[in-house]
Parts: structure tokens; C-alpha cells; sequence
């Protein structure tokens, strides 16, 4: 795989330095056959320095988990060598089994085979809660 | 209706017409005495709470209904690891309605998810309790008169107790409510309900420490308890429960029509011989609590 340029796929793009990773396994690339990129602290003008992944398929990747890493993340879609597609992106009003509820008390520790969902409480503090117990998003980032 | 977790599922409108038709049922409790023939409700109680389950199902056989259930973990099919969504999709299936109460904060949540009938959060842990907040406005709009224009005081845990924050909640909803927030430090109310509805909300409210000090200026007085767990050390404890029980002296300056109430059980939060003053009405919150559980059971079966 040239890493300058792929053919058909998807560039993620202005990824926040350091933050490439976190997002790699939440999106569960490692599952992909195909090759996949990730660039790590390249040169930005805007942000000093930033990731980037690459992933060298016809996909769709899921934009909720990319938007609740960070909505300034850039999402290209390339075909035939060109860019086709900028993905605009938001703070997703509901995340399902993306985060985990660490409450212990939270009914998603004990019941088995129901998914683990937060909602969108405070966009300005990007603050979610768990549906189930209101206990706040734990903080990654 | 298919389901009350939150007290906030409830809009204001709806919460004003249960308390008139519990007011109704009170006054005429023949014209309800056969609504919910051939009804049942289930009460799956998966911890025990006798008060709370008594009056569900004193008020679905006062409306001429049925009940069965079991009232703890230990004689149901939950002993034997059953979750949560299975126990509740069997009972909906000979239930209209399913009242649930469970250690486990959001598993009446779940519970609606998986159940073909209606069903009504009798408590999940820590978290909510509306039925106690239903009970609560009743008690307050019967005493007062009115849901808008009060200076509310709550007294005690403010930190741990549900009640208080579900009540806050509520009440922020009407106009010109005042909130005095009585509490030691240790206890005060957590900022997700400070600044997520009080502040949010442009509301009134102070915060003391000192319950003598605000007496005078309260409509409604809701006392909880100050439980010794909540502590870090015995010594801050023993400084602080005094301060926070409610004695005949301390009332002196209180006014004559003030009310007071309390989510009951009470320990010593309550002298008892406050219970003889008119003013005190936790007791009548328990008849109350039944009324406006058959106002709420009306509605989630669409019964008039
Ligand atoms: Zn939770």
C-alpha cells in the first residue's frame, strides 16, 4: 500500500496527536483484511501536529463513535484516487456499545444481552450519561 | 401510558390531573371500587420494600383489581440467576400491569423494554422513586392549596437522597418556588441537580446549614434522614445529627400552617412528639400515597 495515496477508501483525517490508537480500536479496524494506515504525528498547519488513519477498502465506518472522539475529525472518501466525500461530523445524541456504564450499581453489570447506551446530556461539556443509571460518561480523553 | 421511570416522564398537566383524580377518588372512593375488575398487577419485587408494596396493592384491590407478585429476590426464579428482561417478560404475560422495584439502578428501564404490559419504577436503587414524588406533590397541593408560590425547605441527607432530588426536580417545574437547602457539608445537594436544574432553571434557592435560622420563612418542610454510613469518621457524625433532627423547639418559629413531611421510615430525624402537631403530615403522606398510586394505575391502564 502506497500511503500517500489509496485508490478506493477512507481517509480519517486531523485526528488529535496521540489519539489515532483509541480510535483504531473502537472502530475495530483490527477486524479489516485490507490494509489500514495510521500515521502517527504528522505535520499540520492547524494543529501542530495530528493522526491520521488510512484504510485502503470501500467501507462505511461507524460516524457516531468518530464523532464522540472528536466532531473536528475529517472523514474523506476516496474513489478511483480522488476525494469524492468530506463527512461532516457531530456529537451523536445516543452511543450504543461504544463506552461502557462502570457504575456498579447500573443494571447493565449484572443483566446480560442488553447494550450499553449514553445519551447526549451537555453538548458544550460534551457531558453523556448512561441511559440506564444517569451516571456520567466515563472520561477518556 | 406504558411506562413512569422518571418522575420528569410525567409533564406537568399530567401530574396535575393524577393529583385531581386522586383528590376524586378520596372524596367518592365507591364511584372506583369496581374500575379494575378483572385486572391484575403484578408487584415483582426483587428487594423487599413492604411499605411501598402494600400500598400499590391496597390501592389496585380498592379499585377492584388483582394482585400477584413476589416481594423478594429470594422466592423468585431470580434466585436461580433469571435476569431481569426474562422475569418480566413471563409476568407481563398475566399481568395488566407490572410494578417493579430492584436494587439495580435502571432495571425498570429495561424491564418496559421487554414488557407487553405498563410498568411503574417502585424504586431502583439510589436513583429514582416516582410514586414517593407523586405522594409528595399530593401531600403538598392537599395541604397548601397550591404546587407554585412555596418556600420549600429540604432538610438532612441532601447528598444521598433520592426523594429530595426527584422532588427538586418536580418542583422547579412550577412557578416561584423558593428552595432552602438544609445540610451539613458533607451532605449537600450534588451539582447535577444544583447546577443542572436549579441554576439552569434561573431558580431561587439558598443553601445553610442551620435549620433554625430559615424556620420561619418555610410553607413545606421535608425532612430525610441523616444516616450515620454517610460519615467518615463517628466524631462529624455525633456533632451533626442534632442539628437535623426536628424537635418541638425548634418548630417555635415555624409558621402556623407551615407542613411537614418525610419519605418515611423514619429513625430519630422526627421527635415523636411532633406527631401530634397538625402541622406534621407524614402520616397523612402514607394515605395519600395510595390515592395517587389508584390515580396512576387508572391511567396507565386507560381507564377514566
Ligand atoms: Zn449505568
Amino acid at each position: 500500500m502506497n500511503i500517500d495515496s489509496i485508490k478506493n477508501g477512507i481517509v480519517i483525517d486531523h485526528i488529535k496527536a496521540g489519539q489515532a490508537m483509541k480510535l483504531y480500536s473502537l472502530l475495530e479496524l483490527d477486524r479489516l483484511e485490507c490494509p489500514v494506515a495510521i500515521i502517527k504525528n504528522a505535520q499540520s498547519k492547524k494543529m501542530g501536529k495530528k493522526d491520521i488513519i488510512k484504510i485502503d477498502t470501500r467501507m462505511e465506518v461507524d460516524l457516531d463513535i468518530i464523532g464522540y472522539v472528536d466532531p473536528d475529525i475529517t472523514v474523506n472518501v476516496i474513489e478511483d484516487g480522488k476525494l469524492v466525500e468530506k463527512k461532516h461530523l457531530q456529537l451523536p445524541e445516543m452511543l450504543r456499545d461504544v463506552i461502557k456504564c462502570k457504575n456498579p450499581r447500573c443494571i447493565t453489570s449484572t443483566e446480560n444481552g442488553i447494550p450499553h447506551v449514553f445519551k447526549l446530556c451537555d453538548a458544550g461539556k460534551k457531558l453523556y450519561r448512561c441511559l440506564y443509571c444517569e451516571t456520567k460518561a466515563p472520561d477518556e480523553n | 401510558m406504558e411506562k413512569l421511570i422518571d418522575i420528569l416522564d410525567l409533564s406537568v398537566p399530567e401530574i396535575n390531573g393524577l393529583i385531581e383524580k386522586a383528590g376524586d377518588i378520596m372524596a367518592h372512593p365507591d364511584k372506583y371500587r369496581e374500575k379494575c375488575r378483572y385486572k391484575k398487577m403484578a408487584t415483582l419485587f426483587f428487594e423487599p420494600s413492604t411499605r411501598t408494596r402494600l400500598s400499590f396493592e391496597s390501592a389496585m384491590y380498592d379499585l377492584g383489581g388483582q394482585v400477584l407478585g413476589f416481594s423478594d429476590a429470594q422466592s423468585s426464579s431470580v434466585s436461580k440467576g433469571e435476569s431481569v428482561s426474562d422475569t418480566v417478560r413471563t409476568a407481563s404475560i398475566y399481568s395488566d400491569i407490572i410494578v417493579m422495584r430492584h436494587p439495580k439502578e435502571g432495571a425498570p428501564l429495561v424491564a418496559s423494554y421487554k414488557s407487553e404490559a405498563p410498568v411503574i419504577n417502585a424504586g431502583d436503587g439510589g436513583h429514582n422513586h416516582p410514586t414517593q414524588t407523586l405522594t409528595d406533590l399530593f401531600t403538598i397541593q392537599s395541604e397548601k392549596g397550591r404546587l407554585d408560590n412555596l418556600t420549600v425547605g429540604f432538610c438532612g441527607d441532601l447528598k444521598f437522597g433520592r426523594t429530595v432530588h426527584s422532588l427538586i426536580s418536580a418542583l422547579s417545574r412550577y412557578r416561584g418556588v423558593k428552595f432552602v437547602l438544609i445540610s451539613p457539608d458533607e451532605l449537600k445537594l450534588p451539582s447535577y441537580i444544583k447546577d443542572g436544574v436549579l441554576v439552569k432553571n434561573n431558580l431561587e434557592f439558598t443553601e445553610t446549614k442551620d435549620l433554625e435560622s430559615v424556620m420561619e420563612s418555610l410553607d413545606v418542610l421535608y425532612m430525610t434522614r441523616v444516616q450515620r454510613e454517610r460519615f467518615f469518621n463517628e466524631e462529624d457524625y455525633l456533632r451533626l445529627k442534632d442539628s437535623y433532627i426536628l424537635t418541638p423547639d425548634k418548630l417555635k418559629t415555624a409558621k402556623s400552617d407551615m407542613i411537614i413531611l418525610h419519605p418515611l421510615p423514619r429513625v430519630n430525624e422526627i421527635h415523636v412528639s411532633i406527631d401530634d402537631d397538625p402541622r406534621a403530615c407524614y402520616f397523612k403522606q402514607v394515605r395519600n400515597g395510595k390515592y395517587i398510586r389508584m390515580a396512576l394505575i387508572l391511567k396507565m391502564l386507560g381507564i377514566d
